[in-house]
């Protein structure tokens, strides 16, 4: 993984006086972070004014609480192909505004990342043009047709973290079958949209409001019946595994099974299923039309428990550009897919105001749990880490409009919602990437 | 009426959408106006002129025959000027957007927009766009208001209510914007509803649309009030949704045996073009209990209604 480098990180420099909230180190109180050329000298209660000595310069952080740098699992961006929704650097701004300082890139691109040298270009654009550290997950398949493999282990020795088809699943068992004996070789993961494609042809969630609103279902039971499967074969080849999203209660049983089996499994969960149900489509907001579908509010529910009791391991933003050409469109026409990177943070901030999620939980779901599943060095807040980590304003509410997202798109379903708690300063590899006015 | 009366307010909305979303006195009154332009359709000078001056685009993005032609004289009898845009042949293979399409034509200033097109909500979409009256002639599987208001002027001619009658939908419920316009209007009017189809045919939560749920012909006729086929579109009937048509007519085919069933002044409807044979025998389409024509003569009455009461919200209109 390539961080930026455009400027050298400045010298000693002292947070302290924060709430600090770092799960995977036990952190949980007032302290504060020392930090040079880009990585952290220390971490936690020991470092304040007084012990940090005359050589730092030192940033009071009274009110606010210091995180470890959010690492996002789910980002698309337009870049190769698409430049006009979202590039490199456009979602790396977004990123930054909303306290993410890594973000894993899906290949769903054009040309697709199916080949070590796709992988290289996105590592040096995102080194050129990027304010947040990138690294690319690789296809599973060769132009993501579900066809025939990738080169695997060339991908990963490029510095592909894992493989996916991003938005596509796997179909066919017997390829998936042999991708994850072949990547366990390279001890690679292998992520998975759990959706069974000739199941899952619809545009929204199965139910009552579907069928008032004449629109073709997608039943839960897509997601299911593929991740059940997807399980066998873990069982069979022993790779290790990640199903991407999951948008239901029958799943996190499923999960909830697996993961008691001993299984080397983790799943994640949009903050947009966390958040939103399918009655935010209202009378056909595009907006609100993702893969895997909204859901209802039991559902969602559900999804909030599963992450609450640690079922889910991870949060994504699914952030995912689209504009008006492919969402300003008749719902079954428009394009699946929502923007996040801005709002993912805040949006999460909201089940610990409003649903008693711990804190310490939703963070580490956003930090220390993905990069564990990755193996990023990042995450963490302690001696000998990378300096990625962000203040938070907890109470800060703000409102989700067009000139306030820094994405080159605009299409998020919190648009127009006053959200509360954000980010107002991130820092990666030492540098100060974002400032909110606070 | 006489243009010299200053007409009532029949309708909130500035469009009509879906029926959804009008109140059972606006049903009530629609369906009251359209009585007084039947009378006027039997006439030998049909001619009004409460939409003189108005203009009155059709933009169908689906072929249609009977709803395009339907509006057509509906706002020439008017007086309104009517403009057919067929839309499949022309913008959208180059590439154009619904709303591309609909500014396009907003910007000549027409006052009525007819919209058809087949995606569940595109006709809304387009209304928050436009500065004109839209009115919905059928949007993907969603709602095909001015048919249901046309079936509901029909029914209540010949049975002189709705409250209380048994109405049985019979057939594609899934893929039907009559069948869910209809059963909203139906059940705001107080009629029972029932749907009969196989499960294939039917949306998920019918059971929370306020109908009965029957899988048989002979259990959902019985002692019906009306019946209301609804038209199989070919493509469903290749082993997709139900193994074929001839399996199809035989379970689900309204002929005399399974008429016989409802109560026998029940009567027959069918929202065209049939497919005679598959879900009607011809004996029944043209038969004594058969209102289907009629439902086309209802039709031209419904929409001149509809073209009156929005025209009535309009700015220099009987309100403005």
């Amino acid at each position: 993984m390539i961080g930026p480098s455009s400027q050298p990180a400045s010298s000693r420099r002292a947070y302290v006086n924060a709430d600090i909230v770092a799960p995977a180190q036990g952190l949980s109180g007032r302290g504060g972070v020392l930090i040079e050329d880009g990585w952290i000298l220390a971490a936690g209660p020991k470092v304040t004014r007084e012990t940090v000595g005359s050589g730092a310069a030192v940033i009071d952080c009274a009110g606010l609480t210091l995180i470890p740098g959010l690492i996002d699992m789910r980002v698309f961006t337009g870049e190769p192909g698409t430049e006009y929704r979202e590039t490199l650097a456009s979602a790396s701004e977004a990123a930054a505004a909303g306290g993410v300082t890594t973000m894993i890139v899906m290949p769903n691109t054009l040309p697709v990342i199916d080949d070590a040298a796709i992988v290289d270009f996105i590592l040096r654009r995102a080194r050129d043009t990027a304010l947040v550290r990138v690294a690319p997950m690789a296809a599973i398949t060769k132009g993501l047709a579900g066809e025939a493999m990738t080169e695997i282990g060339a991908l990963k020795e490029a510095g592909a973290v894992a493989v996916t088809d991003g938005t596509r699943g796997v179909a066919s068992a017997n390829l998936l079958r042999r991708a994850m004996t072949y990547a366990g070789d390279f001890d690679m993961l292998v992520v998975q949209h759990v959706e069974e494609p000739t199941l899952a042809t619809g545009v929204m969630n199965a139910s009552e409001i579907a069928g008032r609103l004449g629109l073709a279902g997608i039943p839960a039971m897509a997601e299911v019946i593929m991740l059940e499967r997807d399980l066998r074969l873990v069982e069979l080849t022993g790779a290790r595994y990640h199903a991407a999203q999951i948008s239901c209660r029958h799943s996190l049983e499923v999960m909830r099974a697996a993961k008691a089996r001993g299984l080397p499994v983790t799943c994640g969960v949009s903050i947009h299923h966390l958040s939103l149900n399918e009655n935010d489509i209202g009378a056909y907001r595009t907006f609100a039309k993702l893969s895997p579908p909204l859901r209802g509010e039991d559902d969602r529910r559900a999804l909030v428990e599963g992450l609450a009791d640690g079922t889910i391991d991870v949060i994504v933003s699914g952030h995912d550009p689209q504009s008006a050409d492919t969402k300003r469109l008749p719902f079954a026409e428009a394009a699946f897919g929502a923007i996040g990177l801005d709002t993912m943070l805040s949006a999460a901030l909201g089940l610990y105001h409003n649903e008693n999620m711990p804190l310490a939980r939703l963070i580490e779901a956003m930090s220390s749990k993905p990069a564990e599943i990755l193996r990023l060095d990042t995450g963490r807040l302690e001696a000998g880490a990378p300096a990625d980590f962000a203040l938070v304003y907890l109470t800060r509410s703000w409102t989700v409009e067009d000139e306030v997202l820094r994405s080159r798109s605009k299409n998020s379903p919190f648009e127009h919602r006053t959200l509360e708690g954000r980010a107002v300063e991130t820092v990666v590899a030492g540098r100060s990437v974002y400032t909110y006015p606070r | 009426m006489t243009s010299s009366q200053r007409p009532q307010p029949l309708f909130k909305s500035p469009h009509l959408l879906s029926i959804g979303d009008i109140s059972p006195f606006e049903i009530v009154a629609l369906l009251d106006l359209a009585d007084t332009y039947v009378e006027v359709s039997r006439q030998i000078d049909k001619r009004h002129a409460v939409l003189s001056g108005r203009t009155q685009v059709n933009l169908f993005f689906e072929a249609s025959t009977r709803t395009q032609s339907s509006f057509e004289i509906a706002g020439k009898r008017l007086g309104a000027d009517v403009m057919n845009m067929a839309v499949a042949s022309s913008a959208i293979a180059k590439g154009e957007t619904v709303l591309d399409t609909a500014m396009t034509i907003n910007a000549m200033h027409p006052d009525f927009l007819v919209v058809r097109h087949p995606s569940s909500g595109a006709v809304e979409l387009l209304a928050q766009k436009v500065g004109c009256a839209v009115i919905n002639a059928g949007d993907g599987q969603h709602e095909h208001p001015s048919q249901a208001l046309l079936d509901a002027l029909t029914i209540r001619r010949r049975k002189g209510r709705l409250e209380g009658l048994t109405v049985a939908i019979c057939g594609d419920v899934l893929h039907s914007r009559v069948a869910r316009s209809n059963i909203h209007l139906l059940t705001k009017l107080g009629a029972r509803v029932r749907v009969v189809a196989p499960s294939t045919l039917l949306p998920t939560g019918i059971g929370n649309f306020g109908v009965e749920v029957h899988r048989t012909m002979a259990k959902g006729l019985a002692g019906a009030d009306v019946v209301m086929m609804l038209r199989l579109q070919l493509e469903r009937m290749t082993g997709a949704f139900v193994p074929s048509s001839r399996e199809y007519y035989r379970f689900f085919g309204l002929n005399e045996e399974k008429l016989r069933l409802a109560k026998p002044d029940a009567l027959v409807m069918h929202p065209g073009p049939m497919n005679r044979g598959i879900e009607i025998d011809s004996s029944v389409a043209d038969g004594v209990q058969s209102v289907i024509r009629e439902q086309v003569e209802m039709g031209v009455a419904v929409r001149m209604a509809v073209l009156d009461a929005l025209s009535r919200n309009m700015p220099g209109g009987g309100n403005g």
